[in-house]
């Protein structure tokens, strides 16, 4: 395999993408590039777009203008989506984490994770199962195949979740606002299971307000505010020495609540 | 004035094939309510689907807007105009579960809709397509929801098919109106046929609570 151009090559590519809800411009042009393995932290205030723009890249949200490539698909192409089966394809390459989880309450951990592999990827019972085993021993829950997301705490869910959207074995993982949702004493657990898979090559976008997690892990900062890119650089960059007046209001109120905490 | 209860006695094993009757009628008509309002309520879900949407829209409106009694006997006695002549049980049938399969697919609507938004999300996330997702995901979810408004329409399907003894068939209503006719025993009969109707509502809904209850037992749902 020829590693140098596999690198070189941009696993997403984001040109001029827009969205409105309404007479609302939530996405006014973004650009971005990201290349396998990496990953993207995305920051910014609320309302700013960066969880339409993270739903974006794998159609949950329409978009409306610009170009979206991702894992080798053509999502959308000069502002118009790729036909329902090919969005249906992309999926299975962009797995996605949700806020509130959204485990399926009526299975027990191991269906919701053999699920999607099972009825999409064909894998035979076994296969599913020895798989979903796997991946719930690597997010630390293997103890917890056999009852219903009902009785899971919080960051056991979202543990889950991520387990879950690994088995269908994504190239790309997006996060949107993963621990938002957590008991403070919960995120710990969360964002450690994400340290590991981002050492482990996967290429992520996460949406997030964890900053100290987005200094540690993040190889690249992405500053969103009313549907723009306003700022983007390493961390170190990012929250050291900010270009934008914008983005240094934004860190100084989210810092001071960090420091209060 | 006294109550005189032994025609309805003897009459006794006419009254038990007529609930038979009664209760094979609803049964069938139950399955084919079911099955209509599943697809109906489905295919009220997605408006930009015009033809389906209106389709299904068209027949709510017009089922919902019209008496039971009317729509029987077009079934019953509008239909053999056209030469289509089905046996009364068929009309029967096909006449309530018609009727029932308009307030079943409110019903499934309404659960399905009340399914948390992120659970579709979740599915097609991964890739799902969207019959699958349904299937497998949004339905079972809905359907333990679906079973408290399901056990009143079930109640009410009960009821609503004493109206089949106007076609002849020998439910529990119409055997009941036969006694009378050769006893006068109107007020007894009637009280007794209630008081069967009564027990075999009663007994639906009873099993329908204890299957939500099993349903719900893990807290699953």
């Amino acid at each position: 395999m020829n590693e140098a151009i596999v690198m070189n090559e941009h696993i997403v590519s984001v040109r001029q993408l827009g969205k409105s809800f309404g007479a609302n411009r939530v996405l006014q042009g973004i650009d971005m590039d990201v290349q396998p393995s990496q990953v993207i932290v995305v920051i910014g205030p609320s309302g700013s777009g960066k969880s339409t723009f993270l739903r974006c890249l794998n159609g949950l949200e329409t978009a409306e203008e610009g170009t979206v490539r991702i894992c080798g698909h053509a999502l959308v192409e000069h502002g118009k989506m790729i036909d329902e089966s090919g969005l249906n394809r992309v999926r299975r390459d962009v797995g996605m984490v949700f806020q509130s989880f959204n485990l399926f309450p009526h299975l027990n951990v191991l269906h919701n994770i053999m699920l999607a592999p099972r009825s999409l990827a064909r894998l035979s019972v076994d296969e599913a199962e020895s798989q979903a085993r796997a991946l719930l021993a690597k997010v630390g829950l293997a103890h917890k195949a056999d009852v219903f997301p009902g009785t899971l705490s919080g960051g056991q869910k979202q543990r889950v979740a991520i387990a879950r959207a690994l088995a269908m074995r994504p190239q790309v993982m997006l996060f949107d606002e993963p621990t938002s949702a957590l008991d403070p004493e919960l995120v710990g657990e969360v964002l450690q299971v994400m340290q590991t898979l981002a050492s482990e090559g996967m290429t992520m976008l996460i949406v997030t307000h964890e900053m100290n997690f987005a200094r540690d892990v993040a190889d690249t900062v992405v500053v969103m505010d009313h549907g723009k890119v306003i700022e983007a650089g390493p961390p170190a960059q990012i929250f050291s020495s900010p270009q934008e007046a914008r983005t240094r209001s934004f860190l100084q109120a989210v810092l001071s609540r960090e420091s209060i905490l | 004035m006294t109550l005189d209860f032994s025609p309805a006695w003897a009459g006794w094993q006419d009254l038990a094939t007529g609930a038979a009757t009664t209760v094979e009628v609803t049964a069938c008509s139950l399955v084919l309510g079911c099955v209509l309002g599943l697809l109906v309520g489905i295919g009220r879900l997605a408006p930009q689907r015009r033809i389906t949407f209106g389709i299904c829209t068209a027949y709510l409106t017009f089922i919902r807007g019209t008496p039971l009694l009317v729509q029987l006997f077009i079934l019953f006695f509008g239909l053999p105009q056209f030469g289509i002549i089905l046996p009364a049980f068929a009309c029967g049938v096909l006449g309530l579960g018609v009727y029932s399969g308009a307030y079943v697919s409110e019903i499934v609507r309404g659960s399905i809709q009340s399914v948390d938004r992120g659970q579709m999300e979740a599915a097609r996330s991964l890739g799902m397509p969207y019959r699958m997702a349904m299937r497998k995901v949004i339905l079972p979810q809905a359907f333990v929801r679906m079973i408290p408004p399901l056990g009143n329409e079930f109640i009410a399907l009960i009821k609503n098919s004493a109206l089949v003894s106007l076609l002849t068939i020998d439910d529990l209503m119409h055997e009941g109106e036969k006694i009378i006719s050769v006893s006068y025993r109107s007020l007894e009969v009637y009280i007794v046929i209630a008081f069967i109707y009564l027990i075999l509502t009663s007994a639906t809904s009873l099993v329908l609570r204890r299957t939500e209850k099993a349903l719900r037992a893990d807290g699953r749902v």
